[in-house]
C-alpha cells in the first residue's frame, strides 16, 4: 500500500487551481471531467511523480461546516513542507496571501498558516 | 471587576501559561496555543480543554477574543492584573524596597501608619510590571 493522493476540499475548483499554481507554484497532473465537477489533480514542480494533490469539490454538505470549524481555531487543514518558512511567507505575502500564523518556530520546525481562498487553512512547514 | 474570576482564572497552571504564551506572542489561535503548549511543556490536553481554559480566562477578562477574517484570534488584557494589583494584592504586598517611595504619595495619604501605604498612580506602572513577573 502507498500514499499516492491527499486532498482538498475546495470552495470552487477553477479558483483553487489558479492559487494553488499561480501563487503555491504547484502544477497540473490530472484533468478529467466528472459530471459538473473535475478530476483535478497537482504534483509539486520538482517531483512530478510524487504524491499528487486533489482539488476536491466541498459540494457535501458536512464539508462546509466542517471546513469553518477548522479555520476558526486556526486549524489547518495540511501542511506542505518547504526549504525556507520565513522566504515563503514574505513571497506569499507580496502575493497578498493573508497568514492567520506568521513563522513561528517550535521545536525542531518552524510553522505558519496561511489561508488558501478555497475556505480552507494550509500549513508550511520548514525542518531544522 | 470580580477579583474571584479573575484568581480562579489564575489558580491553575496551564491557564498562567497561556497568560504566558499570549505575553509572548499576542493574536493566537487556538491551533497555535495548542502546538506551543504542546511542544514547550508537554502538556497533553485536548483542543476542547484548552478551549475551556481560554474560555475562563475571557470570562475573568484577561483574554479577549478578535475575529480577524474567519479565524478567532486570542489577545491578552492586562487591565484585569493592574485593577487586582490595586484593588488588593499591591496593598499587601509591602514595599519594594529597590524602589525608593515618593514622599508626596505616602504624606498625602497622611500620616504613617502600620499599614503598607497604598501605591497607585503613574510610578506604579513600573512597580507592577516588575512585580508581577
Amino acid at each position: 500500500m502507498r500514499i499516492v493522493l491527499t486532498s482538498v476540499l475546495v470552495d470552487d475548483q477553477e479558483k483553487a487551481q489558479r492559487f494553488y499554481t499561480d501563487v503555491l507554484g504547484f502544477v497540473p497532473r490530472a484533468d478529467v471531467p466528472m459530471g459538473e465537477h473535475r478530476w483535478l489533480t497537482l504534483v509539486s514542480d520538482d517531483d512530478p511523480d510524487g504524491v499528487q494533490l486533489l482539488l476536491e469539490p466541498d459540494a457535501h454538505p458536512a464539508a462546509k461546516p466542517y471546513k469553518a470549524a477548522l479555520v476558526r481555531d486556526g486549524i489547518p487543514c495540511t501542511s506542505f513542507a518547504v526549504d525556507d518558512v520565513q522566504a515563503e511567507y514574505k513571497r506569499l505575502r507580496g502575493h497578498g496571501v493573508r497568514f492567520t500564523q506568521p513563522p513561528v518556530t517550535m521545536g525542531p520546525v518552524t510553522i505558519a498558516v496561511f489561508d488558501d481562498t478555497c475556505g480552507n487553512l494550509v500549513q508550511i512547514a520548514q525542518q531544522h | 471587576m470580580d477579583l474571584d474570576l479573575l484568581f480562579r482564572a489564575l489558580s491553575d497552571p496551564t491557564r498562567r501559561r497561556l497568560v504566558d504564551e499570549l505575553a509572548e506572542r499576542d493574536g493566537q489561535t487556538l491551533f497555535e496555543l495548542h502546538v506551543r503548549l504542546i511542544t514547550w511543556h508537554g502538556a497533553s490536553l485536548s483542543r476542547q480543554a484548552l478551549s475551556k481554559h481560554l474560555q475562563m480566562l475571557e470570562e475573568a477578562g484577561l483574554v479577549r477574543t478578535e475575529w480577524q477574517w474567519r479565524s478567532k484570534h486570542h489577545f491578552l488584557d492586562r487591565a484585569p492584573i493592574r485593577q487586582a494589583w490595586t484593588l488588593w494584592l499591591g496593598r499587601h504586598a509591602g514595599h519594594d524596597r529597590a524602589e525608593p517611595i515618593e514622599e508626596s504619595a505616602v504624606t498625602l495619604r497622611g500620616p504613617r501608619t502600620a499599614r503598607p501605604p497604598r501605591r497607585d498612580g503613574v510610578k506604579d506602572r513600573d512597580n507592577k510590571r516588575r512585580d508581577l513577573r
